[in-house]
């Protein structure tokens, strides 16, 4: 083993973590926004709302995060002349806000149904008490809907954060040099392409080992009573 | 020359590019079969090592499902291809040959979507034996079945009626990956095959659904218009398989007696 190269390469890949974080953490903050609205108007009585919401999440779903990426980069470039017009091109220009959109679009459509799933466990008997007691509207959601429903949707949405973190590596393919960007880049210099994935491999699963740690505390502290779902990276919904 | 409309981009025929489309769906789905079926390949192994009783092949099942399920696929992808080409230019450069050979495309997408994909269906194939009732394999060993009888008659056709929902996850995975081998595909290749005085060259031409859609947005500079294609073949392929996984279900569990 070549530790001095080892060495050299951890120390280049190192530089792409802030990347690789950065684009996992604000789309899963802005995916999950948006999948807390999917998934109501998944729920809503105005039907054209709900299939709107239901053609999203299965078109998202139903197709490779690469093709979103590769559709919403160089696909949108088509429409330049317009999208000048509106003032917005500078952000379909730029590959970073691109993978932003995409990546968050993405997690957005299996976020939603983790959160309808979610919601849907919610039991009918607790909502009636809590109308019972004179609550209501926004006050009957946060104090009652919202906890129970996130609770149940932890354990998904952990496996979610963790696939998402992976996912990010598919930005490299629009030059963006995050840790797999930069082992392709290393690779493509020197052509060691063992060494190179030893070393981001054991990047990444340091960073996923540490979120599934991360994810497993914040079980224990919302829903201590359930037990972890010890099975958190085991099973459930596996593919981008 | 104004700029074509959908309809004539996507003719039939060398004006249009529905029928190259149409074959690189095809070579999608092909990529997608193989590297599924090199993943329950790998991921039987493995979940007969996680089953085993010996410490050693545990330990190696659970290492090899923690890795390729923590990793991302690109880098396996990267890995098969640029490790896989320096091993066979290695050896190429042995006999005299030289500069870089690359591996093709479909062989790489292959292994490493059969690697990864392994590392999860090893949790499903586990689930799925541990799920078959201990009393079944009893009464067929009271029968006198026991090797490969019990396994083809008992446990076998029940792994695969628990594992089937899990399988079709799998599935669903191995397709949307399949899409990563556009990352090192298209290539041609040029194979010369000697048959004694007989010197055959075969060409071929290896692009998935969007390595194709790639090439066709960058031929006709409406990129838009192919990658939304994509999409649409995308969306055929899973819906269809959503279906028939929907269907084997109902077929496999049909002696069952639903809750």
């Amino acid at each position: 083993m070549d530790f001095a190269f080892l060495y050299s390469s951890f120390l280049r890949l190192i530089a792409g973590i802030p990347l690789t974080l950065q684009l996992a953490f604000s789309s899963i903050g802005l995916g999950f926004c948006l999948a807390v609205l999917l998934a109501a108007m998944m729920r809503s009585r105005l039907l054209p709302l709900a299939w709107i919401a239901e053609g999203f999440v299965f078109v998202f779903r139903g197709t490779p995060l690469l093709v979103q990426i590769f559709l919403i980069y160089y696909g949108l470039g088509q429409f330049r002349p317009y999208l000048d017009e509106m003032g917005i091109w500078w952000f379909f220009r730029s590959p970073y806000y691109c993978a932003l959109l995409a990546l968050t679009l993405n997690t957005a459509a299996y976020g939603a149904e983790i959160v309808r799933g979610g919601l849907q466990s919610v039991p009918h008997g607790q909502i009636e008490a809590a109308r019972a007691f004179g609550m209501s509207g926004f006050t009957l959601y946060r104090r009652i809907v919202a906890p129970i429903a996130l609770r149940q949707a932890l354990p998904a949405y952990g496996n979610e954060i963790i696939l998402m973190i992976k996912a990010t590596s598919l930005v490299s393919t629009i030059t963006l040099m995050e840790v797999t960007g930069l082992a392709h880049k290393i690779i493509s210099e020197t052509f060691r392409a063992f060494e190179v994935f030893f070393v981001a491999g054991a990047i990444y699963l340091a960073i996923n080992f540490a979120m599934a740690r991360l994810i497993a505390l914040a079980e224990d502290r919302i829903a201590p009573d359930l037990g972890r779902a010890a099975a958190t990276i085991e099973m459930g919904k596996l593919s981008h | 020359m104004p700029p074509k409309s959908f309809l004539e981009l996507m003719q039939w025929g060398p004006q249009g590019w529905l029928d190259e489309m149409t074959f690189a769906t095809g070579l999608t789905l092909a990529v997608a079969v193989s590297g599924f079926l090199f993943g329950l390949a790998f991921g039987t192994i493995a979940a007969i090592g996680k089953l085993s009783r010996h410490a050693v092949f545990q330990r190696a099942a659970d290492a090899y499902t923690t890795v390729f399920r923590g990793v991302p696929d690109l880098l396996v992808i990267y890995l098969f291809y640029f490790g896989g080409s320096a091993v066979v230019t290695a050896i190429a450069q042995k006999f005299g040959a030289q500069g870089f050979i690359g591996l093709p495309g479909f062989l790489v997408g292959t292994l490493a979507i059969g690697i990864v994909s392994g590392a999860y269906q090893a949790e499903v194939i586990r689930g799925a034996y541990l799920a078959v009732p201990p009393g079944e394999v009893d009464a067929a060993r009271a029968f006198g079945m026991s090797g490969w009888r019990l396994l083809r008659r008992i446990i076998g056709p029940q792994v695969l009626r628990y594992g089937l929902p899990g399988m079709g996850n799998v599935w669903q995975l191995v397709l949307k990956e399949s899409a990563l081998v556009a990352v090192v595909g298209l290539s041609v290749y040029l194979y010369e095959i000697k048959l004694g005085d007989l010197v055959l060259i075969y060409e071929t031409r290896f692009s998935d659904l969007l390595r194709q859609a790639h090439v066709a947005a960058g031929s006709t500079r409406q990129p838009f218009v192919f990658y939304i294609t994509a999409v649409a073949f995308y969306l055929i392929l899973t819906t269809a398989s959503t279906w028939a996984f929907r269907r084997a279900e109902t077929w496999a569990t049909r002696g069952l007696r639903q809750a």
